[in-house]
């Protein structure tokens, strides 16, 4: 049997974490492939709702990745997507959530190697988490409305 | 009026003028003052260098017996005692952790509820506010108040006048009558910490402090901490003969002026005990 | 119907030689709604954008998705392409298959698929993109500069010079600042004044510059290219129009013994005044809180004198309102005075002065006519000492960082000593030299190896004072931490460069952010030091940090070309990328509750109060609205929103959500 493929989504900032990938991609670093990007204008853009939402549509991981601390290009968007990631995180594991398989982290326009480091340490921890199919069973169990907001 | 007093070790040995002065005060202004039963030792200068939950575990059951006897204020007449037992309570407040680590040692209930003021808040607080009509040989003399390091230090924690040239004793001075001099050995050391060890460095120091009052043309010291007290005082022959010279200024605490001032003999203030003469009554 | 157009670039064979393109194309091809899909070698070139632009038109195509390198290098070029076959270039997508794939994966299957899902992605988004248009927002071609000190007289002068409009306001009686005030200036010992005047002079008479003195910012509204201020111009107490400025009222004035600011307390001034000699506008305020008429009701000795009966005690505050396109911040620094320095006696011992006082000792305008002498007995001092890092560099005083102009003016200081008062002793406390600038080390050692200035590395504990004498203890710690004691006539302090008193109050009138000391904050600090983050306001001088005269002036021309750069275009375009709260029809208005969490959230003050009112006027509920002029497009609102009132243009939230059921589902 084929080895597991993890299906890891990551919520990236512009203009450090989509930056910062591009510059693994131009220096040529490789990392594993089950990583895609999807591009946010900032961190403090991310809806952590969004993450159950992938969850429930069948990633078994997820990255979000921004601006290091004072380094945001909008000044202060890092901060509330940190402030509300603590929150979120007690949340989410309160309900039974694999906080195991998120990975939340920094990574700038000038860490190419670091994005690289970052999506393998993940897909890896992930690999040997095996697929996440629990949340997956429990939001079937309930009726999941088709898009957040029409 | 009651309230709660910690002599420590100095107020029942070296510094007994002081502790004379405290209750002879405290007795002329009918305020009741309560020692901390079962008192153990402070821990100063000795155990902080040396173990950081020794230091803070001595001064812990103090105020934990304290508050288990009901006393919400405790008056410290020593700098030295005061300065432990308020960083105590600084440190223990910042960190409950480390409270609870210190109360499994000296297996009490320590809360942190008790105030701790020092002899120039006391007076500030029982004594200043009642002085009408009291004073009835004004304290007419050229003063130089020295503060010394633990009374105003560290500032962050004490939270008590100013760490550079304080002011507090000045204006207790003033209000019995006395002319404060300016006097900016203040807060110079006197080499505390080595009055056993070096006494040549304590000679040194503290003759600096001596001199210059004496320059200024004080008539006496002003001083509110025992150790500063030995220091100028007992090793004043060593000073002298440091100097080469023979400085005769006494030294008195805060509270033996005051006393003076309201009409108590110097022997109920313990001026007999100064090894410098007081010519002052 | 959508009919989505696919591009799939080799780009050479960076992309190809691990991703089969071919297959990307034609399996993309078979999906719903994909009218056209293609690949080709260089899509960025010239037949590759004539391949899209003749598509778009072929295939009536209402999206595409040109799937090549990243977005951040070639978006504006693919959708200059797509806007040039009239296409809106917001429904335009890029697939990063070169940086986010090709380049960072091995060449299998894995890769190949990877790329079919970054294009497929970016083929369901495009699907909902809304045709934007750019955001036109006229300009006003006014600039306000806040602070006539050097900064701010030579952003004017810039913005001025490019034919523009400029407001000068000034809190002051005179424009000139600090650098008025000082005697000679580093690394060049030249006359601060022979060089300031001149351009004092050229502010007040420039066509293109209003110049407000004795006024300030009361507040502002608006946003970049539209703002609206309110200034206030204090009653002066003279008609300015009739006053010539002879003097005639200062000299006869009374009131005599007024601290003289600009003296720095060394000397005095009348109620009625001009600042100092050389000031524009040169003519005299009457200072209220002083003057025996306001303070007894009688006098009015100006009035009888005046020969022109310019005098006019009643005079009002006047608030004038203007708008304006830009402004320019350049309110300056104070020094850090008062008791601050217990340890120093600075306030107890007369001559313990601090470095503004010493330039006006040194001045040849000063109270002293240049002579350095000490205030307390005007006595010659033979020994000197100079205290660099009086309470900079000291985070047990709350000042952690370094003043920056402190080690070039205490050379300067006790080079201007030695140059006055030969056979004296000049002494320097410091921590370290920091002299880097143009010229600058080597004045410094001048100042050591020519003036023989007694340079010791050590810092000061205590002064006091012993028979008429200033004693300094400090240490020597390149002899070993060894004590010194210097017995000194004078002791000169360079105390910390300080936040100007105010700065905080007119940060929050001016919406833009400031640090913990209350200097300015720049926009980003190193890419945009002159920006603050409210566009359209800039920073100069030493508001924003302290800074010596050539930074400042660096600073202000900067800001000037960035407001000249603004004013450049008769009307601002901006990527519609924007926030926007949503409307529906009465009785709701819209999802909005009015929490206005956003708004604590918004940078950029972007979020804005809108009220919904009935035909008398009664408000029926007031819900955020977003100031499009001001939105940045971070979309920290968005995710912050309770009710999902808000959305942003181009990252909705259907746009991301449809991109993750995209990516995670099979097609």
């Amino acid at each position: 049997m084929a080895e597991f493929e993890p299906k890891v989504v990551a919520f990236v900032c512009n203009w450090c974490t989509y930056a910062g990938a591009d510059l693994t991609g131009t220096s040529r670093i490789k990392y594993a492939s089950n990583v895609k990007i999807i591009r946010f204008p900032c961190t403090g853009r991310i809806d952590f709702m969004l993450l159950l939402k992938s969850f429930a549509n069948g990633a078994d991981g997820i990255i979000v990745s921004g601006c290091h601390p004072n380094d945001c290009h909008y000044t202060s968007g890092n901060f509330h997507a940190k402030r509300r990631w603590i929150m979120f995180k007690e949340l989410m594991d309160f309900m039974g959530i694999d906080m195991n398989r998120i990975t939340f982290s920094w990574v700038s326009a000038a860490e190419g190697a670091r994005w690289a480091e970052v999506v393998n340490s993940t897909v890896d921890r992930i690999r040997k988490l095996g697929p996440y199919v629990s949340y997956k069973q429990m939001v079937n169990t309930t009726v999941e409305e088709e898009v957040i907001n029409e | 009026m009651k309230i709660g007093v910690y002599p420590g070790c100095s107020l029942t040995g070296s510094a007994r003028d002081y502790n004379e002065s405290v209750f002879a005060l405290a007795k002329a202004f009918d305020i009741e003052l309560v020692q901390v039963p079962d008192w153990n030792c402070c821990g100063a200068t000795a155990a902080h260098n040396l173990n950081r939950e020794l230091s803070l575990s001595l001064p812990a059951r103090i105020l934990a017996t304290a508050e288990k006897n009901g006393l919400d204020e405790i008056l410290v007449p020593c700098a030295a005692c005061y300065s432990r037992l308020i960083v105590t309570q600084h440190e223990l407040k910042k960190n409950p952790e480390l409270k609870n680590r210190i109360n499994e040692i000296i297996g009490m209930d320590y809360r942190g509820t008790t105030k701790l003021i020092n002899v120039i808040e006391w007076i500030d607080a029982s004594i200043i506010p009642n002085l009408e009509g009291k004073i009835t040989k004004p304290f007419d003399y050229k003063v130089a108040c020295y503060y010394g390091c633990l009374m105003v230090r560290p500032n962050k924690v004490l939270n008590y006048d100013r760490a550079e040239d304080p002011q507090t004793m000045d204006i207790v001075m003033e209000k019995i009558g006395a002319h404060a001099l300016y006097f900016p050995f203040k807060t110079e050391c006197c080499g505390a910490g080595l009055s056993v060890s070096r006494t040549d460095t304590v000679s040194k120091l503290s003759g600096k402090i001596i001199e210059d009052a004496v320059h200024r043309g004080a008539d006496t010291l002003i001083v509110a901490c025992p150790m500063c007290h030995s220091n100028l005082d007992m090793r004043r022959p060593d000073i002298n003969k440091y100097w080469k010279s023979d400085f005769k200024l006494p030294v008195m605490y805060v509270t033996q002026a005051i006393g003076l001032a309201i009409g108590l003999t110097p022997k109920e203030v313990g001026l007999q005990r100064h090894f410098v003469k007081v010519n002052i009554s | 119907m959508a009919r989505i157009g696919v591009f799939v670039c080799h780009c050479g064979e960076n992309i190809s030689a691990t991703v089969d393109c071919g297959k990307v194309a034609e399996t993309v091809g078979k999906l719903k709604h994909v009218a056209f899909s293609t690949d080709y070698k260089y899509m960025c070139s010239d037949p590759g954008q004539t391949l899209i632009k003749d598509a778009i038109k072929e295939h009536k195509l209402t999206g595409i998705v040109v799937s090549a390198c990243s977005p951040r290098m070639h978006e504006p070029t693919f959708r200059k392409a797509a806007a040039e076959a009239g296409l809106n270039p917001f429904l335009c997508e890029m697939a990063n298959l070169r940086e986010h794939c090709s380049w960072v994966h091995e060449k299998n299957e894995m890769t190949t698929d990877k790329a079919i899902d970054l294009v497929r992605i970016l083929i369901e988004k495009v699907k909902i993109n809304s045709a934007l248009q750019p955001i036109r927002v006229p300009v006003t071609k006014t600039a306000l500069v806040v602070g006539g000190g050097i900064a701010g007289i030579q952003s004017a002068l810039d913005i001025a010079n490019t034919g523009h409009k400029v407001i000068l306001v000034e809190r002051s009686p005179s424009i000139g600042g600090h650098m008025s005030q000082l005697s000679e200036t580093f690394p060049t010992l030249d006359c601060s004044q022979c060089i300031l005047t001149p351009r004092m002079v050229e502010v007040a008479q420039h066509p293109n510059i209003t110049l407000y003195t004795y006024a300030e910012v009361e507040s502002l509204d608006g946003f970049i290219g539209n703002f609206t201020v309110k200034i206030r111009k204090k009653a002066k107490s003279i008609y300015e129009k009739d006053c010539t400025g002879c003097g005639l009222c200062t000299t006869k004035c009374p009131q005599k013994k007024i601290p003289n600011e600009f003296e720095e307390g060394l000397g005095f001034r009348p109620a009625i005044y001009v600042p100092f000699p050389q000031a524009v506008p040169n003519k005299p305020v009457i200072d209220r809180e002083h003057c025996t008429y306001y303070l007894k009701g009688k006098c009015k000795v100006c009035e009888i004198v005046c020969p022109t009966k310019a005098i006019r005690f009643d005079q009002p505050d006047e608030v004038i309102e203007v708008k304006i396109g830009a402004i320019v911040i350049a309110t300056g620094f104070d020094i850090k005075r008062s008791n601050f320095f217990p340890e120093y006696g600075f306030g107890k011992y007369k001559d313990v002065i601090d470095g503004l006082q010493f330039e006006r000792l040194a001045s040849a305008s000063g109270p002293t006519s240049g002579a350095i002498l000490r205030p307390s007995d005007g006595q010659v001092p033979k020994n000197i000492v100079f205290v660099a890092c009086a309470g900079s560099r000291d985070p047990a005083k709350g000042i952690a960082y370094c003043s920056k102009i402190c080690c070039m003016y205490t050379a300067k200081h006790a080079m201007l000593y030695k140059h006055k008062v030969h056979e004296g002793k000049a002494h320097v406390f410091y921590m370290d030299i920091r002299s880097a600038g143009k010229n600058y080390d080597e004045f410094v050692r001048r100042a050591i190896e020519e003036d023989y200035v007694n340079y010791i590395r050590g810092r000061v504990s205590t002064i006091y004072e012993r028979d008429g004498k200033l004693i300094v203890k400090g240490v020597d710690t390149l002899l070993g931490a060894q004590p010194v004691e210097i017995v000194a006539d004078m002791v000169v302090l360079a105390t910390a460069g300080v936040a100007n008193p105010g700065a905080e109050e007119l940060a929050q009138k001016l919406h833009v952010s400031y640090d913990s000391h209350k200097f300015f904050a720049e926009a980003h600090p190193k890419l945009k030091p002159v920006e603050t983050n409210t566009a359209g306001i800039f920073l100069a001088g030493a508001c924003q940090n302290p800074k010596d005269i050539p930074d400042s002036v660096s600073q202000a021309s900067g800001a000037a070309v960035k407001v000249a750069a603004l004013f450049s275009q008769s009307e601002l375009t901006r990527e519609p990328l924007v926030a926007y709260v949503n409307r529906t029809s009465p009785p709701m208005y819209s999802t909005c509750v009015g929490c206005f969490l956003c708004q604590s959230v918004c940078p950029y003050q972007a979020i804005e109060h809108e009220d919904f009112k009935t035909r008398d006027g009664k408000i029926i509920k007031t819900v955020a609205k977003i100031n499009e002029g001001l939105c940045q497009g971070c979309g920290t609102c968005v995710a912050l929103c309770r009710s999902k009132s808000i959305d942003l243009h181009g990252y909705s939230n259907n746009q991301v959500y449809t991109e993750v059921v995209a990516l995670l589902n099979d097609y």
